[in-house]
């Protein structure tokens, strides 16, 4: 194994040197002041972008035109619907979890049926589903703020020895979606299905299956992801998941994963998430405004993506 | 045995069937909206929409999609609201570059096969920046052409829809009927085979990016002869309606395939469909957001229905 | 005194990466002669196309044209040579109509009334080469079967506008026409050679560049091997040259399965309720045939997702497996290795436990890799590192690797290389002793013979039911057409 040429040579470890890179510049603005303290604010936040990420990167492999808008509506509703089946009581932790789930699942499985029985494409079928969501939020949640649980709370945000629990947990999720992608069926499946839906049809493959599940998934991460913030953020409302659709097909692209199907990229994730989240630490560190700091974002997410091309694969031979 | 079934007649008038469905409820609804003053009304949103959806268009022929547009179009009316009142020149200059911004994001795409959802996805976050830097907060005014403009009265026809019909005449000529719109058209359905009877690929995708980004202006300038004020936030909702709006009008994101009258008459059917409709139906304001949700699925859904039967699966 | 020549190739040579595609290949094209190019999978033949139309730069050595070293030699420079191309995977463009098709060809077409003048010229030459068509300028590329589409693309190479047509380079040009157009099409060439234009003509159907050609160029490992006039060949020497073994195409002469053995498909085509039915016994090796898209894949398609259930009009008992013919949209996972593409049709007997086994996977690859000679140097490599028709090899594996006792064959030797077919033929063969059961759609007559029982199709139906004693060309291609005269 040519260990260092090979780990320079792939597309997602840039995200990481991208993520350390923008962390250098932060502290060295700050004076090296609350470095400690920035990673691991940043590390807790990126929990949140790299579980949606997860799901929208299997939704995104499953083939062009694939994608799943409905994730801030997904964890809006899931945010609302887990801490008021909590009921501040620490001993319904499982049942506001279980609900956030079954929501998202619901969610994933709605949109499926939209895209397959009514036949209508996937960008347009999610946006469709997550303004219905909204609406069914606004109505669910009325404006009140639903406290989660104090221990449920405290468990989100807390740390040893620096380092959030919560990131650790959501490290082994990585594995395990990673896993589940690469060796087994279902994630040959998914990835089969991504590079050529017609051949996957051909091989005996259950295409429509493997959709339904992978949508599925990711509207239960989306779910979870819901119960978590509300945690974190010590409280439930709407808006909680809007920056997540823009981030999720952000860190899904940044890191590796190809948007023509097929290919898909978990620690790219990570690292992708990680450097989303610094960079915009960087720019609060810096103090600039809420316009530089949308100009500034834009600008880095489209030269990452321009500066790595697209290593696609060109038939080598011609005939 | 292949020319024009009658499946796929009825799949290519579905747009026009989805309108005149939308504008029957209006008149069961709220009679009196059937009118000149009725139509000017409800539709004087639509000729912003309807601009950038052939904007969409443009793009979407070419295999891309075009996820900033809605960030654009703000950014224009913010420019026209500003810039264009206090130093008409510059603002003018400034437009200009931003369709030669539009062309050059074309050219890095094709140049080095990008794609089109995350790079534009990026330009999201820079043009709603820069709308913000130009125009803190909503305000400023509209100059006093462009009102004058949107606010023609043409003798039979409402202006929206007069409107919407130069526009969809002159971009169905443009795409449909001329030489060159079918090398761009051409591009969407088999690139290689385009290339290989010796068409530049990246002045083609810089072409369909400029005549978008060009639209986009045109679309920014139109609502901000509506509105005669700009909000940096005014057009999030654009960009959703302009694919919504191709899609509904019988396009299809691979291969080239796009109607542009059928888009011209997907975004009045959205147009009326997002606003004035719910209002007449007496939906609650919590629920206008899903009634939207509800009512471009079922759109949606009969034109996928209606299509899979012309292609007879 | 000769003519100066259309084109010359001086030393040419391709590499991609470490591939050498082309090692010194010197041609020189004249006016007014038909040249065969005929080679395995993997010789060259695309790659020297692709020189000789401009889309590919050689990496050394000289593209020559009017007198010249062509410098900045481009697809553009070579239509002005008049040098045009017909490539294999068709260059239409589907979401446009045939007359703006021919306009994509053509950049003069311009300007005010060209969409009448571009209809005039592709509809005339359509006319010309193909008399009898059915095919409209107004209609849609998408619209028509592949036949069509081919006719389209080959007549679309002979139009012409700002300059005459010199050289038209032909990638197995009848690939998707029937016998009927076929024979217009050769017709047509010789009528054209006779006038002064000179052909490139690559093809696989030996008997094909025998009669239409000039002369043929043999090529084998990016080289040219062998040369010589078609007047003085024969089908044997020409195998011999082009490295294959003697005597192809002799059937094996084995009894088929009798009436006794047990049913496995029992299918109507799709646009008949009533009439004659496909039967496929355990063991059978049973041939569709008929010109090429009267409703064989569609039948081949319906029947395997009909899989297990019993759906009206099909029957089907047993596990099905398909390998498909249009490898690039039915069958290659381009970003998969070889092993991954032939594991993926049987995931269910690779599970160890709750995953995958890697170590089943690659022992299922290399049994085939030595059973059906997949050349690589590593499985493990991308599947489109292999040569197209150890690509269809793979696809093959797939399919018999599997657990699938009905293997559909949908055309899968289109293309291919006549030393692998080979191979293909004794594999059926072999299989069917194991009590494997096989539906083969070929468009080449010649396959048939290895077939028990062929089902010959027209419009959608099947009109002949010929068990293999009453086999031969005539008949086949007879009921093809329907009653003579």
């Amino acid at each position: 194994m040519r260990s260092a040429t090979t780990l320079l040579s792939k597309p997602w470890t840039w995200s990481f040197f991208g993520a350390a890179f923008v962390f250098i510049l932060a502290i060295s603005f700050t004076g090296g002041v609350g470095a400690a303290d920035m990673i691991t604010t940043a590390l807790s936040l990126a929990v949140f972008t790299i579980v949606v990420g997860l799901g929208q990167m299997m939704v995104i492999t499953l083939g062009p035109g694939n994608v799943d808008l409905s994730l801030p509506a997904n964890i809006g509703l899931a945010s609302a619907v887990s801490m008021t089946l909590m009921n501040g009581s620490d001993s319904l932790v499982a049942v506001g979890l279980l609900a956030a789930l079954g929501c998202g699942l619901a969610i994933g499985i709605a949109n499926y049926l939209m895209i397959r029985a009514l036949g209508i494409p996937p960008i347009v079928a999610t946006l469709s589903s997550s303004f219905v969501v909204q609406s069914m939020d606004i109505a669910y949640g009325r404006g009140l703020q639903i406290k989660p649980p104090p221990g449920f709370a405290d468990f989100i945000n807390l740390q040893i020895g620096g380092v959030p629990v919560s990131a650790i947990l959501v490290i082994l999720l990585s594995a395990g979606v990673a896993l589940l992608l690469r060796r087994t069926a279902y994630g040959r499946s998914v990835l089969a299905v991504g590079q050529n839906a017609r051949a996957a049809l051909f091989a005996g493959i259950a295409v429509e299956r493997t959709r339904a599940a992978t949508y599925a998934l990711c509207g239960m991460l989306g779910g979870l992801d819901g119960a978590l913030l509300a945690g974190y953020f010590r409280g439930a409302n709407v808006d909680i998941g809007n920056e997540y659709l823009l981030s999720s097909i952000a860190v899904v692209v940044i890191g590796g994963t190809s948007v023509a199907g097929g290919k898909a990229n978990v620690p790219g994730i990570l690292g992708a998430s990680l450097f989303l989240v610094l960079l915009l630490t960087m720019l609060n560190t810096f103090g600039v405004s809420a316009g530089v700091r949308l100009v500034a974002t834009g600008l880095v997410i489209a030269a990452v993506v321009i500066a790595a091309g697209n290593r696609g694969l060109t038939d080598p031979d011609p005939g | 045995m292949l020319h024009s079934s009658p499946a796929r007649v009825m799949r290519d008038l579905l747009p026009a069937l989805s309108l005149a469905l939308v504008m029957a409820t209006i008149a069961l609804l709220n009679p009196r909206a059937i009118s000149y003053l009725g139509f000017t009304l409800m539709l004087n949103l639509a000729v912003p929409i309807a601009l950038a959806t052939v904007a969409q268009m443009f793009i979407i022929a070419g295999n891309d999609l075009d996820l900033s547009i809605g960030p654009f179009v703000s950014f224009v009316s913010c420019v026209g609201a500003t810039w264009l009142i206090d130093k008409p020149a510059a603002g003018i200059l400034l437009l200009i570059m931003s369709v030669g911004g539009y062309a050059a994001l074309g050219a890095i795409i094709q140049w080095r096969k990008l794609p089109s959802i995350v790079v534009t996805l990026g330009m999201s976050f820079v043009w709603q920046g820069l709308a913000i830097l130009i125009l803190p907060s909503p305000g400023g005014t509209a100059p006093d052409w462009l009102q004058a403009l949107m606010n023609i009265k043409p003798p039979l026809l409402p202006f929206p829809i007069a409107a919407a019909l130069v526009i969809a005449v002159a971009a169905w000529f443009g795409l449909m009927r001329t030489s060159y719109g079918a090398i761009l058209r051409g591009s969407g359905g088999n690139a290689v085979a385009i290339a290989r009877a010796g068409w530049s690929l990246l002045k083609i995708k810089a072409v369909l990016f400029a005549l978008a980004g060009l639209f986009g202006v045109f679309s920014g300038l139109a609502l901000l002869g509506v509105t005669t004020s700009a909000d940096a936030n005014i057009g999030s909702g654009y960009t959703l309606l302009s694919i919504a709006g191709v899609i509904l009008g019988g396009g299809e994101f691979v291969g080239g395939i796009v109607s542009p009258v059928g888009a011209i008459i997907g975004a009045l059917t959205l147009a009326l469909a997002a606003s004035p409709l719910l209002t007449f139906l007496n939906i609650p304001p919590d629920w206008q957001v899903g009634a939207n949700g509800v009512i471009l699925i079922v759109v949606l859904a009969a034109r996928a229905q209606i299509g899979r039967k012309a292609v007879g699966t | 005194m000769a003519d100066a020549p259309i084109v010359c190739l001086n030393d040419v040579e391709k590499q991609f990466g470490v591939v050498r595609a082309l090692d010194g290949v010197t041609l020189d094209i004249v006016n007014g002669e038909c040249i065969g190019l005929v080679g395995h999978n993997g010789a060259g033949k695309s790659t020297l196309m692709h020189i000789l139309a401009g889309t590919l730069m050689p990496s050394g050595g000289h593209v020559l044209a009017a007198g010249a070293v062509q410098q900045r030699y481009s697809p553009a420079r070579a239509m002005q040579l008049g040098i045009r191309c017909v490539f294999q995977e068709l260059s239409l463009c589907p979401n446009l109509t045939v007359a703006e098709n021919a306009r994509v060809y053509h950049a003069v077409l311009r300007g005010f009334g060209w969409r009448r003048n571009a209809a005039n010229l592709i509809s005339a030459k359509l006319n010309e080469i193909f008399p009898g068509h059915d095919i409209r300028p107004t209609d849609l590329v998408q619209d028509l079967s592949i036949g069509r589409r081919q006719m389209v693309e080959v007549a679309r190479a002979f139009t012409e506008t700002s300059g005459p047509a010199r050289l038209i380079i032909l990638d197995e040009p009848t690939s998707s026409l029937d016998a009927h157009a076929s024979r217009q099409l050769l017709a047509h060439i010789r009528r054209a050679v006779g006038l002064g234009t000179s052909f490139v003509f690559i093809s696989h159907l030996l008997g094909e560049i025998l009669g239409c050609c000039d002369r043929v160029v043999v090529m084998r490992d990016g080289k040219i091997v062998a040369g010589d006039r078609t007047a003085v060949l024969d089908y044997d020497r020409l195998m011999m040259a082009m490295g294959g073994t003697k005597g192809g195409m002799e059937a094996a002469m084995q009894a088929g399965a009798g009436d006794a053995a047990p049913l496995r498909v029992r299918a109507r085509p799709v646009r008949e309720s009533f009439g004659a039915e496909l039967i496929a016994r355990e063991g059978e090796v049973i041939g569709l045939s008929g010109l090429a898209g009267h409703g064989q894949t569609e039948l081949l398609r319906k029947i395997f997702l009909a899989s297990g259930r019993r759906r009206g009009d099909i029957d089907v008992r047993g596990s099905l497996a398909f390998v498909a013919g249009d490898r690039q949209n039915y069958g290659v996972f381009p970003l998969m290795s070889i092993t991954e593409n032939i594991g993926v049709g049987s995931l269910a007997q690779l599970r160890e436990g709750f995953f995958l086994s890697p170590r089943k996977e690659s022992a299922l690859a290399e049994t085939w890799r030595g059973r059906i000679a997949i050349r690589t140097p590593d499985m493990r490599n991308n599947i489109l590192s292999l040569s197209g028709g150890n690509q269809q090899k793979a696809l093959f594996a797939r399919a018999l690797g599997s657990e699938a006792r009905i293997i559909l064959l949908d055309d899968p030797t289109r293309g291919v290389d006549v030393t692998t077919r080979l191979e293909f033929y004794d594999l059926i063969r072999s299989e069917t002793r194991t009590g494997r059961t096989f539906l083969w759609y070929t468009t080449e007559t010649e396959e048939l013979m290895h077939c028990d029982h062929v089902y010959v199709f027209r419009n959608g139906a099947i009109v002949a039911d010929l068990a293999r004693r009453e086999l031969s060309e005539e008949k086949v291609i007879q009921s093809s057409f329907g009653e003579a005269d």
